[in-house]
Formats: C-alpha cells, structure tokens, sequence
C-alpha cells in the first residue's frame, strides 16, 4: 500500500464524517465548538457560509450529517447536530451588520431564477455580492418555495423562514412574485446572461386505483393539500383519514390532518418499517401525536358508497427475501379500512410544461431534463437546474448544495470561462497546541447520552397550526450536548522522522486505532493485521512514510478515533500532533479557476 | 503524563477473554511516567499477557519498591491486590506475601535502580529462594526520578545526558541470575512487544522466579546518542538468542509458525510448564540449548563480547522447584487453614521446643 498524501485536502475532510457527508460540506464541529463558547452569532454564520439557512435547517434538514457522525459508531446515538444548529439559530444577535453587501456598481451580468426556494435562493446569496443583477421569478407571493408551503408551520414557524430568505432578497435581488413562468424560450429572449430552474418537483404523485376519482372531494394529493392548508383554502378534514404513503410528506399530512380536527388518523405503508422513507424522528414524533403506523398494506381500490368514500380496501402483504436479497411479496388477505378522507403522499415529480423543448434543452426519456452532474449546466449553454428540478425530490441541504455548485458555474460563463474550470478545494491545517498537554480545544471525553429534544405538551400543540412542536434544547442540553461531538476536524497528524517507535501511542489509544507493522501486504491483508481489525471499510486508514529506525510504517485506522489527543499528549517526539483542519470550499468569485487564491 | 484519564470508550470489536474481560479491563489508571517511556510499553505488554493468560485480577498481587519503575503497578490490573514496599525491599515483601499466601500469581514490578543498587541483596536472595513469582525488572541504565544519574546497569563508555562517560563495570542481572540458580531467565526489550508478550505469559506460568530484564528507554535521560540503553541502540545491538512461543494449556503444541532463522538455527525445545501449558523455545544459534545454564551462560557473555544484547528467554528449568517444595510447607494458603492448625497452642509449641533441646 502507498503512504496517505495527507496534503490532499480530501483526505482529512473525509475523516471528519458530518461535513463530508453535508451535500453542503457544513463545517459541523467548528459550529459546535462555537456555540459550546456561547458564540452564537459567529457559529450562525459559519454555518450560513455553507448552509444559507440555518434557522430553517435547524429544525427541518434531513440531517445526512447524523447518520455518519463518528459518535454513532462510539456510542449508541450520533450527536444531536440538526438541533444544535437551531441553537445557534435561535440565540444569536443581529447578523445583518456582518453579511454580505451588493456592490453598488453592477458588474452587467443579469441571471434569472425559476422559483424562490432554497436552490434558487443560494445561488441569488452567491451572485448578488460579485455585482449581479439578479431576478427570481416566483409563482406565489412569498418566497420560500416548498419550505414555506409544504413544511407545516407547526415544525418551521413563518418568521423563521421570513427573516432567513430576507437576509438574501434584501440584498437587492429583484423580486416578481406572483410571476409563474410560462415560456422559458421567452425568458432566454428577454436578454438574461444565465437561467436558473430552481422550480422544484412541485406536482405530487398519482394512484391510479379503482375508485379514485368517484369522490374527488375527499381523495387528496399530499403536497397539493398541504399547500391548500398553508394558503387556508382548506381548514378542517373529517375525523377519518387515510394518509398512502410513508415518506416525509406523508408525516407532515398526517400530523397536519391531525390539528385539523381528524381523530383516527392512519399511515399506511406497502413496506415494513425499516423501508420507511420518513426520517426516524417523523416518524416518531408522528407516533407521538397518536397516528397509527400500518405496515405492509397495498392499496387496492377506494370505496365510494352513493359518491361519498366510506372507506378503502387493502391487501394485506407478506414479504419474503430470496438469497440475493431480492424481496418480494404475496398477498395474504385483502382488508377494509372505514374512512372519511385520502391523502395520497406517495411521491412527486418534476413537471416541465413551460420549457420549450425546442430551444437546445434536452430532456430524457423520463422527461427530465439533461443536467451535467457537476456543472449543473444543460444541453443549453445558458441554462442551469438545480435542486429538485434537476434530478427529481431530495431535501433542502440538496439544493442549496446545488445552489452554490451553479452560482460557480453561472459566474465562470458570465466571465467567458468554461463552466468545468471549477476552483480547486483547499485547506488549513493548524497545529492545536497550547503548551505541554494543553490543547486550543476541549479534548477530554464526555460520556454523556444524547439529549432528548423537549417537545410542547400534547394538549397545547393542537390548539393552534402553528405551534412549534420542538421547544429547542434548554442551555442545559447544550452544554451537554456540545461536548459529546468528538471534534473530528482536529485532525491526528503524523510526521514519520520524528517517530522513535517506543509504542506510547499505540498503547495509550483507547480504541486500538494505531498500528506500526512492516508495509508488505495489500490494503485488504494490512486491514486484518492491524490492533484491532478494520473492518469498516468506508472508513480510510492512514499509512506513513516509512519510520526512521526499522522502517516499518505507522498505520491509523480512522474509524473509531476519538480525537482525545491522547496520542499526540503521550509522543515524546511530536510526532503526533493535533491539527485543527479547515477545509476551504469553492464559492462563486473567490479565486475561480487560481488554486493559488484558495490555497493561501 | 496525559491530560485527560483515558475515554471508557473501546473499539467495537474488542474481544472478551474466557473471564468476560477486555483487554481494557486489564488497565490500571493512566500513568504519570514522561511521554514516551518504556515502562509504559511493558505495563501494556503486561496487560496482553494478563488477559491472555485469562489472570483473574482479583488472584494476583502486583508487588514494587521505588523508582518510575515501581509506579507502574498501579497502571495496570486495578483491581488486583498490590503492595508498594521500601525502596528495594520488593523481592521479601514478595517472599513473605507468598510464604503467607501461595494461592496469589505474584508480580514484581522493579528497576535498574531498586534491583540492582538498594536491593541487590534482597534480589539475589528471592533468587537463591526461588519464589514463584514474575520479576521484571525495567532496565534503563540510568536513575530517572532523579535527573538521570548512572544506575548499576549502565555499560562501561555510555554516556550521561550531558556527556560524562560512565567508567564503572555494570551489573548484568541476567548473567547474575543464571550464576546463583535462577530457574527462569529472559530479555527482552519495551519496544518489541511481539517476543515481551510470550516471555511474560511464560514467566507468569512458571513455577519459581522468572526473571525478566526487560531494556526499557529512559526517553528523558537515556534515549541520547552515547546511551547504550535507547531505542536506537538497542534496536541495533539487540540479536534474539531464543525465540519463545508460550502455549497455553488449552492449544495443542504444534510446531512453530515462525520460519526457523536463516544463520542455521538451534532445535526445537519444548517445555512443559507445571500449570500444563508449554513453552517452544528455538535457540537462533546452532549447539545452544536454552535448558542448559552453562550454554546460556557462555552464550549471553559471547554476545556481550560482540557488542550484542542478547534478548529472548535464555535459560529455564524445566525441574524448577519452587520456595513451597523447598521448605516442604503446607499446600494450602494460610489463609485457607482453620485457626486451630494454624495456632496449635501453647502444648503444641512445648512439643515442638523440646525436639530442638
């Protein structure tokens, strides 16, 4: 095996699990250690730089940080990083003074955006301060897109969303509300340098059973209807619903019915639980507000009495799993569920009836359009998608992902630069130490288990749409909370000439991450010599140069390292060091296409 | 010395031993030795063997005197009984304890400095008794808690920290110990974790005093480069004269894994321990027989005379007979027997004064 080139800034941003994983590259434990110092302000704005929406985020992200996060794999549960993002969310102090401004002076560039969602409004955050004129076209008469009308109120307050949006739009991006657009070729005519489709997946999925349509009243399409709630065409549903589906959507309808004075609220899945798409905590703040969860049922006609639905029936599934993992079902019995309403919640897809598909954008077989991975860019040189118009239905973090990935690319055509030019990702790295055995960060282990998010009482959460169900951590929780992260991004860094090898390292690490062998094997075979095995595949491990008095290698195994530093405390050489690691991340303008800029 | 005590947490996959323990529940506290010192290596080693050999903690009793050496009970086995005695006073405490109490695996803990100065004496004499105990000496050539000044170990030439060159001969405890009878003499090195493991779990397993000189840096005073005692130069100089494979009771003795060594290579000798588990030993040169104390002798002065340190388990006994079946004493513990045998009373002790009139 090779030795590690720990200079290529992919190797240490991959150790530190949450920000590699953030489609984003939030830096996760810099925030943290921000807010465990009760620097709120500037962990808010660490985590605008990548996220643009951490209010929003802090209570409604898909969270595909946690998942990763190391501590799930030391302990039972990762750290709660999702909530500790609304913390610095909500104590912070006025940002405003230490945003970004639009130059007075534009730069002639003007950039049209579909839609004022997350996508289009990260790549507005990107542009409007390199001296863009920047219009978004919005259909409804707020921004926000699908987080403002499909996200509950109850788990995102409006204010939240208003106050975030405008730190963007009040940067001078010219805004047509109530402005659907009709004809892309129309908008390309108007003399827009770049166009952005940020116009999300907005049309929900249909089901096409016997019986769906003989009552149209009371069969609803899930996104649509809770579009109609937030607009209050719809105030009130009947006792008992039926919600298909078991995604996220399908939570926010059930819990939503639920205020809207539904009793016997149903959730019916065609899969068992573990195939549920609903993120875990939905599903079981759901369970919380007494919706039943019925696994394994598939739809299979609605039952409309004298035009009014009475009821569905279902067949009742058995799922079996062949020896290449392949499952497959059978039907044991059909069964009648007695209900007053449907909300079909069983996906949504993209719908594109306003791009001409005469104007140089391909689109494929299944109607979407082509988008280069990277670029974002289309078969048009001109137009750019992202978030969920580009490739169907993710989450929020996704799009503005996408966001910051097409305002690159929307400034490098501007400028005359090809859009695959991208600005190399840099890094800092940074020695930690203070003195003997003192760090510039808390490396002591905190046993403590994850804190509990504290939740409004049953009886008042229904009383009104809008009551947040999440109370936040109380500051308690926090301080908890923010010592439980393991500070991945200070990094265990080796320099193999100073090492003596006397073993002190590999001794004193609590989790047999450290290893000095003879480097003779291939990767696989190294993996089952070391301390501990390694099995963990996703996981990298480091590999020295060879050390100075035996030529063997020193080799690390990242998966389960702690970070306590114990290592580098106990090395009589400085061989180990801690690094804190700052990965730097391509934004639009910052030194596009001169790694030289990035990397200083 | 660290910071922080050491997180409880444990890589996922670490194994249980046939106790139900881990191998971190062989750990003491964290230890205040400087980064980097090998006795730190050896309280490891000693925690794989301790776990290997399945040691119930609360059966073993870790014995020391004074020196950086003798903290190091404490950083290993923290529930095992333990007794920090007078500086070099180790070997009759220990000799006492196990007269006492047979039924105990006994630890000694000691260095360069409380063995071989202070307590020369009370060594030889543990030896000459042949406690059943494991004594390992943590050799550094050089008085570390007291800013590095030359123990009785340090070699003739070999210099200080600052330069001065030792003029006096050294004590070699190996060479000393095979000259009064030891019946278990090895050496090994901190920082070859692969031949300390199986050399302490065979001296763990040995019936009578197994003497273990194991070379362990003085990274603050003696890892220089006149010191005959660092890393470097013990990794230069170091020649393995026997290498010993410890097979527990349990395994069935196969041979060897290990290829046998290029320079022609001794025979196999296996032996038998008395807890019936065996030791393999294969002598690196030709016509060295490590259960003879003559060779071993001649040898380990042969490698001197090289310039070599000769490490593995040199010598052992396969006869060993132990303090116990020296002085006939009784089988089970003191702690075991019924008061009245053992305080007979005052008639008994009459009986017994007037066969000595």
């Amino acid at each position: 095996m090779k030795p590690t080139d720990v200079d290529d800034p992919r190797y240490y941003h991959k150790v530190v699990d949450c920000q590699w994983a953030c489609p984003a590259h939030t830096n996760v434990p810099a925030y943290i250690r921000l807010i465990a110092q009760g620097r709120y302000t500037e962990s808010y704005l660490l985590n605008r730089q990548s996220n643009v929406f951490p209010g929003v985020l802090g209570r409604t992200c898909d969270r595909p940080c946690e998942p990763a996060c190391r501590r799930g794999r030391v302990d039972e549960k990762p750290v709660a990083i999702c909530r500790l993002k609304r913390v610095a969310s909500d104590l912070r102090d006025d940002i405003r003074p230490f945003l970004p401004t639009a130059p007075e002076e534009k730069n002639g560039k003007r950039v049209a955006l579909v839609g004022a969602g997350p996508a289009s409004l990260t790549v507005a955050n990107d542009l409007l301060p390199l001296g863009y004129s920047v219009t978004i076209f919005e259909k409804n008469t707020e921004p926000g897109g699908l987080m403002r009308i499909n996200i509950p109120s109850f788990r995102l307050p409006a204010s939240v969303l208003d106050e975030e949006c405008g730190y963007i739009i009040d940067m001078g991006a010219e805004m047509r509300y109530g402005t659907p657009v009709t004809s892309l070729k129309a908008l390309l005519d108007e003399g827009f340098d770049a166009v952005f489709v940020g116009s999300g997946a907005p049309k929900g999925k249909e089901l096409d059973i016997p019986g769906r349509h003989d009552d149209p009243a009371h069969v609803h399409i899930g996104i649509e209807w809770l579009a109609n709630v937030h607009f209050r065409h719809v105030e009130k549903i009947e006792p008992r619903v039926v919600i298909i589906g078991v995604g996220n959507t399908a939570m926010d309808c059930c819990r939503t019915a639920k205020r809207l004075g539904a009793t016997d609220v149903k959730v019916v899945a065609r899969r068992g639980r573990k195939h549920f798409k609903a993120s875990p905590w939905e599903l079981e703040d759901a369970v919380e507000e007494q919706v039943e969860i019925v696994e394994n049922r598939s739809p299979r006609r609605m039952i409309v009495e004298g035009g009014r639905l009475t009821g569905m029936e279902f067949d009742v599934l058995e799922w079996s799993e062949d020896a290449s993992g392949r499952q497959s079902s059978r039907v044991v019995r059909t069964e009648i569920v007695p209900c007053d309403a449907v909300i079909l919640a069983i996906g949504q897809e993209n719908n594109f009836p306003w791009i001409e598909r005469d104007i140089g954008v391909e689109f494929d077989a299944h109607g979407m359009p082509v988008v280069d991975r990277v670029t974002h860019r289309s078969t048009h040189p001109r137009v750019f998608f992202g978030g969920d118009a580009a490739w169907g239905p993710q989450n929020i973090i996704w799009a503005v992902a996408h966001g910051h990935q097409a305002a690159i690319s929307i400034d490098l055509a501007c400028q005359g630069r090809p859009v695959t030019d991208r600005p190399p990702e840099g890094m800092t790295l940074v020695s930690v130490k203070n003195g003997l055995h003192s760090w510039a960060y808390d490396n002591d282990f905190d046993p403590s288990a994850r804190q509990v998010m504290r939740h409004e009482e049953l009886t008042r959460r229904f009383q009104a749409l809008n009551v947040e169900v999440e109370l936040g951590f109380s500051p308690e929780q926090v301080a908890t909370e923010v010592s439980r992260c393991l500070n991945c991004d200070i990094q265990t860094h080796f320099t193999p000439k100073r090492c003596i090898e006397c073993d002190a390292c590999i001794d004193v690490c609590p989790t047999n991450c450290l290893t000095i062998t003879t480097n003779h094997s291939p990767e696989a075979e190294l993996r089952q010599r070391l301390s501990a095995p390694a099995v963990n595949l996703s996981q990298e491990i480091y590999l020295s140069e060879p050390l100075p008095q035996t030529t063997r290698v020193m080799v690390k195994d990242e998966d389960v390292c702690l970070h306590c530093g114990l290592c580098a405390e106990r090395c009589p050489t400085a061989a180990w060091d801690m690094r804190l690691f700052d990965l730097l991340k391509p934004v639009a303008g910052a030194a596009c296409g001169q790694p030289e800029l990035v990397n200083a | 010395m660290t910071s922080i005590v050491k997180p409880p947490v444990r890589h996922p996959s670490l194994r249980t031993n046939a106790l139900g323990l881990t191998l971190r529940d062989y750990e003491g506290v964290m230890s205040t030795l400087c980064a980097g010192c090998g006795h730190d290596s050896v309280t490891a080693a000693l925690v794989q063997a301790a776990w290997e050999l399945e040691l119930e903690p609360h059966r073993a009793a870790k014995m020391s005197g004074i020196g950086c050496s003798s903290k190091t009970t404490a950083y290993f086995m923290k529930q095992s009984h333990g007794f920090n005695s007078v500086h070099g006073r180790m070997p009759s405490v220990t000799t006492g304890a196990a007269a006492a109490n047979r039924g105990l695996t006994y630890i000694g803990i000691s260095g360069d400095g409380d063995s071989l100065s202070i307590g020369l004496g009370q060594m030889c004499h543990a030896i000459r008794r042949n406690v059943d105990m494991l004594y390992v000496i943590e050799n550094n050539g050089v008085y570390g808690l007291t800013k590095g000044q030359f123990s009785a170990s340090a070699d003739v030439g070999s210099t200080s920290k600052r330069g001065e060159a030792n003029e006096q001969a050294p004590i070699d405890p190996v060479l000393l110990a095979l000259s009064i009878g030891a019946t278990f003499v090895a050496r090994s090195f901190s920082g070859d974790k692969k031949q300390l493991v199986p050399i302490l779990k065979a001296g763990l397993s040995h019936k009578g005093l197994a003497l273990v000189d194991v070379i362990s840096p003085c990274v603050t005073f003696n890892d220089h480069d006149g010191s005959t005692k660092s890393y470097k130069y013990t990794r230069d100089h170091e020649v393995e004269a026997v290498e010993a494979d410890y097979v527990p009771v349990h395994l069935e003795i196969t041979l060897p894994e290990r290829a046998a060594p290029s320079d022609g290579g001794g025979e196999l000798h296996v032996v038998p321990m008395h807890d019936g588990s065996a030791v393999r030993l294969r002598a690196t040169a030709a016509g060295y027989d490590p259960t003879d104390r003559a060779s071993a002798y001649a040898h380990v002065r042969a490698c001197q005379a090289r310039g070599e340190v000769a490490t593995g388990l040199l010598f052992i006994d396969p006869a060993s007979r132990d303090m116990h079946d020296q002085l006939r004493t009784t089988a089970a513990p003191l702690v075991d027997l019924p008061f009245e045998s053992l305080c007979p009373g005052a008639a008994a002790l009459d009986a017994l004064m007037k066969r000595h009139r």
